[in-house]
């Protein structure tokens, strides 16, 4: 543990430009691979799930339309908003574990050679 | 939500004519097991609880898939399992709705909030949110939320431990139940005392184990009495309601345009609300990296998703096995859709099991919630604000342990005064609260560069203010049939729900003050927190050796 019990980590950030980071070509590339696909996805799963809550809440007989058996339209699209979450879940763990997590992972071992004293406690933890 | 939510969330109250199916001696009995057991085990656990981050974050030690039950185990209440199942029973496709939106919101939490979160902050949702704000005014706000969200959602929890007891221990008088209420309180403080966050959590993990194999066992029992065919379920649920319309929507809230809006805003507010609960994300700082904290929420999604597949069969199971009148007749109402189909498939040893693991959901979560409460005033009010960061971490611990008591006292004595009051209204309060109060705020300081302090004080006191004066206003409280009070109507606010307007304006209010603001804030701490929130540099890591 750091000496200071309330907040460590922001005040660890003098001697590390922190700007300068965050405007390398490796960090911007980070930004941009995690923001090109939570934002988009955010957008996409808010619509659908969206749609369909105004479906269920104003075009209850297109949801009561039968396709077999007594599963109608509207079971079938409340299973798909399962589907979509268990699908959009695993993509993107993917998604992480391939274009986030390596570079991340290599952004973080620079900065903690570069700045020893800043991120490793010579204790064993970390600061 | 009175028209639409009480019936999902609304524990049952207490009926003079009240009988308990089953053996109250059994039911006692097997939840005096698990409460032997999980003590047993949160002994065990607390024997290296030194320093505050073993303390409120359980040293960081434990795997995402460890984390991701616990947060199941903190997610799925008794108003999950008990509502829904019964909603789904009464008003069919109606109470199915209620699952969606709790399971989706999880992809808030896994896209956008969980890993970064994970990497910038230390106990609390404050330690995040004021990261490079002005730390004072930030942190005091982030804690009046965070207690804020807590007390209705304990509230909620406690006076539903009161309402559970007169349908499965056959306790109708208020003495007695006051009585169950005290006893709850009285062992989630023991627990959370001794265990602190490590043996909350196993506490979590073992109720969610439980839990979630009860309503597996139950559904393969319902589904092979239906030959593992969802359409015949189906149509022996419409056979016995009598009623085609259970299998589609519109039952319980397209009876007006009013419902209708209402069911809207309660959507918004719980596929927003979840990401911001505090009990939820303090819950990432269990873990020891950020990759970690995305399988915590991966595989809380999987198992959240899961129990709620589940409890629509067991729902249109209790509809068609028992059928919505005996279960209305019921003591407890919709609530005893869940405890009466395990009456019927397993006998007493069956509804014995179900009624110890629902008490065993409330002690659970009131436990996650009460150390989230107390680690907020612990660290954020007494450390950083009165002591300005001068206490070592053993006087927070202190603190927070007093804290807890105290916590846990406020809870019984509110939980014994909220007995018969409406349960729906604390918990859409809470999910309301959450999403209004610190969602924009959440977002903005993890993702708009140009965010400042004005702009996340002026949000979260504007969506917690709006929430609670628009809830205050409408028909939950008074004029209508089932509201608090009776006897006045000052309910100028049709909506049961406030989030469709608190939620919206606690955005707006984030970024008029932002750009109303004249001080910028120091762009060295909005580079710092962006690297370290991607990259996890720095990020406080597991001190369990």
């Amino acid at each position: 543990m750091g000496s200071h019990p309330v907040e460590p980590v922001a005040g660890s950030g003098a001697a590390v430009d922190f700007t300068e980071v965050q405007q390398t070509e490796q960090f911007r590339e980070l930004r941009k691979r995690h923001r090109s696909f939570v934002f988009p996805m955010a957008v996409f799963f808010l619509l659908w799930y969206f749609a369909y809550v105004l479906l269920a809440d104003y075009a209850h007989d297109f949801m009561a339309t039968p396709v077999f058996g007594n599963i109608n339209i509207g079971i079938i699209l409340g299973l798909l908003q399962f589907v979509t979450t268990f699908v959009i879940t695993m993509w993107y763990v993917s998604y992480a574990n391939r274009r986030l997590d390596p570079i991340a992972a290599e952004l973080r071992h620079e900065l903690e050679e570069a700045a020893p004293e800043v991120f490793i406690d010579p204790a064993g933890g970390t600061k | 939500m009175i028209s639409i939510g009480s019936a999902v969330l609304r524990v049952p109250l207490q009926t003079a004519e009240a009988t308990s199916v089953g053996s109250p001696v059994l039911n006692i009995s097997i939840f005096g097991a698990f409460v032997a057991i999980t003590l047993v085990i949160v002994l065990r656990a607390s024997r290296n609880n030194k320093t505050a981050a073993d303390y409120y974050a359980a040293g960081r030690s434990f795997t995402g898939g460890q984390n991701g039950t616990a947060i199941a185990g903190d997610y799925l209440s008794a108003a999950s399992f008990l509502g829904i199942v019964g909603a789904i029973a009464i008003n069919g496709y109606d109470g199915f709705l209620y699952s969606i939106g709790f399971l989706v919101a999880w992809l808030v939490a896994l896209l956008l909030v969980a890993e970064l979160l994970r990497n910038t902050g230390k106990f609390t949702m404050a330690d995040v949110l004021s990261f490079r704000l002005k730390q004072r005014p930030v942190r005091i706000a982030a804690a009046i939320t965070t207690l804020a969200v807590c007390f209705f959602y304990l509230l909620a929890q406690m006076a539903g431990a009161g309402g559970l007891v007169s349908l499965l221990l056959g306790i109708n008088d208020r003495l007695g139940q006051s009585l169950v209420i005290t006893v709850v309180g009285v062992l989630m403080i023991v627990y959370v005392l001794i265990g602190g966050m490590k043996g909350t959590t196993w506490v979590q993990i073992i109720k969610a184990c439980l839990l979630i194999v009860g309503a597996f066992v139950m559904t393969i029992w319902v589904l092979v009495l239906h030959d593992f065919n969802l359409s015949t379920l189906l149509g022996a649920a419409i056979e016995t309601s009598g009623n085609a319309a259970i299998t589609s929507p519109g039952l319980q809230y397209g009876v007006s345009g009013t419902t209708r809006l209402d069911f809207l805003s309660l959507a918004l507010a719980l596929v927003l609300g979840t990401a911001a609960l505090p009990h939820v994300l303090m819950r990432f700082y269990t873990v020891p990296t950020a990759k970690e904290a995305r399988r915590s929420v991966v595989w809380a999604i999987w198992l959240i998703g899961a129990f709620y597949l589940f409890t629509l069969v067991l729902g249109y199971g209790a509809s068609a096995l028992i059928g919505a009148d005996r279960i209305k007749a019921a003591p407890g109402g919709v609530n005893s859709a869940a405890p009466l189909l395990a009456y019927e498939l397993g006998g007493s040893v069956l509804l014995g099991l179900i009624s110890a693991v629902a008490f065993a959901t409330i002690l659970a979560v009131v436990a996650g919630l009460t150390i989230t409460a107390a680690a907020s005033f612990a660290h954020d009010i007494y450390a950083s604000v009165i002591r300005k960061g001068k206490v070592d971490p053993d006087g927070e611990v202190k603190v927070a342990r007093r804290t807890v008591v105290v916590i846990g006292l406020l809870s019984i004595a509110g939980g014994i005064g909220a007995q018969g009051q409406n349960v729906a209204f604390l918990v859409a309060l809470a999910f309301a609260v959450a999403a209004s109060a610190n969602l924009p705020t959440i977002l903005y300081s993890l993702f708009w560069k140009k965010f400042n302090t004005q702009g996340a004080v002026w949000s979260m006191y504007g969506g917690l203010g709006s929430a609670i004066l628009l809830i205050a206003l409408s028909p939950v409280v008074s004029g209508g049939e089932k509201s608090m009070i009776t006897g006045a109507d000052f309910s100028v606010f049709p909506l049961s729900n406030p989030g469709i307007v608190s939620i919206p304006l606690a955005f707006f209010l984030g970024w008029l003050g932002t750009v109303l603001s004249r001080t910028a804030e120091d762009p060295m701490k909005q580079a710092e927190m962006e690297v370290r929130s991607l990259t996890g540099v720095g990020a406080e890591k597991a001190t369990d050796h």
